[in-house]
This record gives C-alpha cells, structure tokens and sequence, in this order.
C-alpha cells in the first residue's frame, strides 16, 4: 500500500500587508509560513491506511523552493516515510503545480494519490482535480471518509449543506481530502527529531507549461462601506453590542 | 464573447449558481449557450430559460446522480462543438471534480472562485481573492485562447425575465464512468436545536482556541437570548455537533442579528451567513475579512468583550 500526499507550504498574511515592486505579489516579508491545514488530514489518512493495511509507505511531494520543506518535516514528523520536493517557485498556478506533481506521480506510481480539498492561501481548490485530468485517473472530489476495497473505494463525497454523496470510485485515483475527516496526530518531540534525518529526494522539474492564469495585479479590497467600528475598551464594545442588540431585536 | 455555461442541478432540480452565472456572463457578451448534462436534461431545461440565454443544449447521459468522469467527458465534447471562448461552472463541489481536470487536460485559461469579471479590449479579467481574502488580484489569460472558471455563488444576482432561447440536442459519447454514485446520506437529523430559525446567534470560530473555553459561550448565549452557532473548525474537532455549523456545508441562516466571535470571514463562512439582517464582528485582527461583510465590528479579544457582556446581563 503506497499513498502519495501532495502537500503545500502556504502563507499566512498578517494584519500589515505591502506589495512587490510590481503590485503582482504580497511581498514575502509579510508573509509566515505553515503547512496547510487539509494537507495535515490528508497525511493523517495516508498514515491510517499504510498502517491498516499492514506494509507499505506514506510519501509526501511538495513543489516550492526550499523553505517549503518546513511543511514536509512536519508531516514526516507525523510518520511519514519520505520526501520528494519539485524545486519551483512559490506562485505557480495550480496547472502548472499539478504538472510538476504529475511526473512525481508516474515516477512512483502509489495506489493512491492524497491532496488537500484547497490551500488556505490560494483557495483554488483545483490542483488534486488537475492532476487527474492529466493523468487521466478516476478522481473524488471533498472526500470525508474512505473504505478501501479490491481495485477500488467506496468514498463519502461531502456536498453542500452537508449532504454527503457515496461514491464508488477505481483505484488508483485521487481523491482531494476535506477537514474532519480524521483527527490528525501530534508529532512527539521525538519524531521531530528524528524526521530531521528522514530522506528529502529533490527533483528538478520539466516543462511546467505555460500559466493558466497571469496575476495582472494585486490589492486590498476597497472597504466599501464597510463596518462601523466598536471603539473603546471591551467594557464599551460590550455596552454597544447591547444596545444594537436590543434595537435589532425589537 | 461566446460563453458555454454548464447547469448545476441536483437531485431533479437547477442550483441557484446556474442563474447566478447567466448574469455573471452578461458582463462579458451575448452569446451564452446554457449545457443541461443530465439523465433527463428536457426536465431541467425550462428552469434555465430566462432572459440573457440565447441557447439550451441538452446533452442525456445515463447516470441518475453527478458522476465526475461523466460530465467531464460531455463538457470536453461540448467544447469543441461550440468552440467557447468562455466556459463558466459553479465553484462548487460537483464542479470541483471536472472542471480543474478538464482545463488541465484542456490547456485551457483557469481561474477558480471568481467574484468579478470585465473585459478590457480583447481581454478577460477576473477578479479572486488570496491569503484568507486579505488581498483581491486581477488575473488575465495572455497564453490561452479558451478560458475555463468556476465562478463564486452568490456573487452574482440569479438572473430573471422570460426567456426565448432555442432549444437544441448534443449526442455525447461516454466511455465510461470511474467513479459511480451509489446513494445519498440524508444529514441526520438531530435533536439538537435549529439554528435557522433563530433571530439572534452568537457565533464563535477558532478564535476561541480551546473546546475547554466554550463552556463559557453557551452560558453568554444564554444569558443574552441568543442561540449558539459555530463555524467549521469547531465541529471538525468535534467540539460541536453540525447541527450547528453555519456555512457552504452547513446551515444558511439569516438572523436578525449575527455576533461573530473569532471568526475570519473563510468565502465558505459567509456563504451562509452573509445576508443576516445585523452582523457584528469581534476580531483581534484587524484586516479579517469578516470586517468586509459585518455591519458593526470591533477590533478587540472575544474573552475580554465576552467577559464584559456577562456582567451586562
Ligand atoms: C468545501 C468546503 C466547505 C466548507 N464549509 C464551511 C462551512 O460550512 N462553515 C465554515 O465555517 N467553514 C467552512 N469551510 C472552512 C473555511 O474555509 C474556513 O477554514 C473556516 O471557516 C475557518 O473558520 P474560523 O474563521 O473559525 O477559523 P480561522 O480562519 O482560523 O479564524 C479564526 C479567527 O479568530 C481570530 N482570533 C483569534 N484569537 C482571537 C481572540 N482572542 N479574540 C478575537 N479574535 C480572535 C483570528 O484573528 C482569526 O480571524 C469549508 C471549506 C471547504 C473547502
Ligand atoms: N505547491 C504545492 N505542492 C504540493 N502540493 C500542492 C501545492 N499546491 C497545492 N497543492 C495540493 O493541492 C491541494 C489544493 O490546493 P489548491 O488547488 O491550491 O487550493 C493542497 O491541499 C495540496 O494537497
């Protein structure tokens, strides 16, 4: 049993936002980094089946520059068994991210194939079905549960308003992972320790295609006319909310 | 502009996306073709004639419910039948299991989540958001010459009016269907209260940081007659159950009043709370998005704030 996670390094803006030279870019000064919430889920799940089934192997893929291998440690520190990271810049689009993780895919050939339902910071949602399109494999999108059978799983697809949707799916394929699937472990101090000697494979990628999308430029949303803000203490905030409360209700 | 849109229904019934979208296309051209991929398209085809669609295609497959590999096969023959420039779906769940996969297979533009279109010239610009919606980006698609996006519900206003679109068939054919739908999972229903019918919710996010601390807000919601709701996280962690989820895969509720405690203002949040009647937000952070769609907000701690309105009532 082998699964494959792809697993992103995204960044977290603050409360200060300045933008590059060129307006295209949040300039990365501003910018902390974490591994992404579904991704950590995704691992989870990957860890579950690998173990359920007895033997076998978890190997995490991120495409970024070197700091996204923080993400990976992370999840090798989880239990993972080893990491592969496609040297890229962080701004790919997600077709072109799923290009580079396309050929990770063919070279290691799992059973299955794990990525997040999207990424906190780009919300694209996008790059577990574009790597399906370009492999052409069976694919679940915003999966909550998952039941492995012979050449196939039974998988719970998550709809909105949460109905949930069962779905038959061949396998190999990948399936996009939503939060609440599982409870996602904790790293002991120990394994922090120890995934820092676990293997980190860095691969150079090929033709990442043109970009299916050009950032012309980015900005703050213009306020509008936005909220009427609560000033003064906590005592005062609470003395406001009181009040709007009991005009709104009445 | 020719735009291809793609019906969303489930379950016998057009998804409110669909006229959204017929109005999102209206900002870029007249020529919007309508594609109803279904068992049985000619029962859903009246629900999307409204004024501003030009076309309905109906395209029969076989299978009852949404099946990904189904649609994405119909689509791709679509496509190069009507040649679009523009290819608009839902930024929804079904869609997210054909549309990225077809615009990659494809080579064709992609943006995901988009909230505003324009042309300028030649040009398609949409509009999205990035880092926790902080920031808003233009995009354009200088290397394609087709574009594929899954455009943000509730962006839009559903178009209306009466339409006079002509009607037309496409035979499709589908090699097959690798991931099959077997049955629908009613979300269960709970004895646990109804947080649509409430006027008044007090609503906490991860703000509040440990399920240790909720104690305190069910007790404030008491007090202050309101009923407690929660967003995503809570329930993920099994804090809450999900009868009291508000959001995309929660409830849509539209209170009077919506106090927002330690909630960032995630596009899925306010997807079901956006039209509440009085939104109050409390957040440390300045910049969260939840400040953009509140009526009243404060920068402040939600335990302090919380403290002070136990003392009020
Ligand atoms: C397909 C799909 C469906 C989804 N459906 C839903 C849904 O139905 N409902 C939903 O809610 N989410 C949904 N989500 C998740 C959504 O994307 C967000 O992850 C989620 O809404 C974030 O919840 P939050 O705002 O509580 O947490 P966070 O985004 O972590 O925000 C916590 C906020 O609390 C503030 N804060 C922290 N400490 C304090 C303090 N002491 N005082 C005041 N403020 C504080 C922080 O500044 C921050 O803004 C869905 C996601 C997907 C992909
Ligand atoms: N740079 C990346 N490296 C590895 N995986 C990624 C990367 N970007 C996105 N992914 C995967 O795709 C999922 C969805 O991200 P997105 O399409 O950007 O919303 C993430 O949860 C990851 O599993």
């Amino acid at each position: 049993m082998k699964v494959l996670v792809a697993v992103k390094q995204v960044a977290v803006l603050g409360d200060e936002v300045e933008f590059t030279e060129d307006e295209r870019e949040v300039d990365p000064d501003y910018l902390d980094f974490a591994l992404n919430e579904w991704d950590s889920y995704a691992t989870e799940e990957a860890l579950r089946l690998v173990e359920a089934a007895g033997s076998g192997e978890v190997v995490v893929v991120t495409v970024g520059d070197e700091d996204a291998e923080d993400c990976m440690r992370r999840c090798l520190a989880m239990g993972a068994d080893r990491g592969i990271r496609v040297e890229a810049v962080r701004t790919l689009d997600p077709i072109q991210v799923a290009r580079a993780l396309a050929e990770v895919v063919q070279s290691e050939s799992p059973d299955l194939v794990f990525a997040g339902v999207q990424s906190s910071d780009s919300v694209q949602a996008a790059t577990g079905g574009a790597l399906a399109g370009l492999l052409d494999m069976p694919s679940v999108a915003v999966v909550t549960k998952i039941e492995l059978g012979e050449g196939k799983a039974t998988v719970n697809r998550e709809l909105e308003g949460g109905l949930v949707d069962v779905v038959e799916v061949d396998t190999p394929a990948v399936i996009t992972i939503q939060t609440g699937i599982n409870e996602p472990r904790y790293a002991t101090l120990r394994a922090i320790k120890q995934a820092e000697e676990k293997e980190i494979e860095v691969r150079q990628p090929g033709d990442l295609g043109p970009q299916a999308q050009r950032v012309r430029r980015m900005f703050v949303p213009p306020k509008g006319e936005g909220a009427e803000m609560l000033d003064g203490g906590a005592a005062e905030v609470a003395h406001r909310i009181q009040e709007i409360v009991q005009e709104k209700l009445a | 502009m020719s735009i291809l849109i793609v019906a969303e229904h489930r379950r016998g019934k057009v998804r409110p996306i669909t006229l959204e979208m017929v109005s999102a296309a209206k900002e870029l051209g007249d020529e919007t073709v309508v594609a109803v991929i279904a068992k049985d398209p000619a029962t859903l085809a009246d629900q999307v004639d409204v004024e501003g669609v030009r076309e309905i295609v109906c395209v029969k497959v076989d299978p009852e419910g949404f099946e990904n590999d189904v649609v994405r096969e119909a689509l791709e023959q679509l496509i190069s039948d009507r040649e679009p420039d523009v290819v608009l779906v839902g930024f929804s769940i079904d869609s997210m299991g054909f549309g990225p996969a077809l615009a990659a297979k494809l080579g064709l533009g992609f943006a995901s989540d988009v909230f505003a279109l324009r042309r300028d010239g030649d040009d398609l610009v949409a509009e999205r958001s990035f880092y926790g919606s902080k920031v808003n980006a233009e995009l354009d698609f200088p290397n394609s010459e087709r574009v594929l996006l899954m455009i943000r519900p509730t962006a839009w206003p559903p178009a209306e009016g009466e339409g006079a679109a002509i009607s037309a068939e496409l035979d499709v054919t589908i090699s097959g269907s690798r991931a099959r739908h077997v049955d629908f999972h009613e979300v269960a229903a709970s004895e646990d209260v109804d947080i649509t019918g409430a006027d008044f919710l007090l609503s906490v996010g991860r703000g509040v940081g440990e399920k240790e601390n909720l104690g305190q807000f069910e007790g404030l919601a008491d007090k202050m007659g309101a009923t407690l709701s929660v967003s995503r996280p809570l329930v993920d962690q099994g804090w809450m159950p999900s009868s009291r989820q508000v959001g995309q895969s929660g409830k849509t509720v539209k209170p009077k009043v919506y106090l927002a405690l330690g909630i960032s203002g995630a596009v899925q949040h306010l997807a079901g709370m956006k039209t509440s009647g009085t939104i109050i937000a409390i957040n440390t952070d300045p910049e969260a998005a939840i400040f953009n769609v509140a009526h009243y907000g404060a920068v402040a701690d939600l335990f302090e704030v919380a403290e002070e309105l136990e003392k009020l009532y």
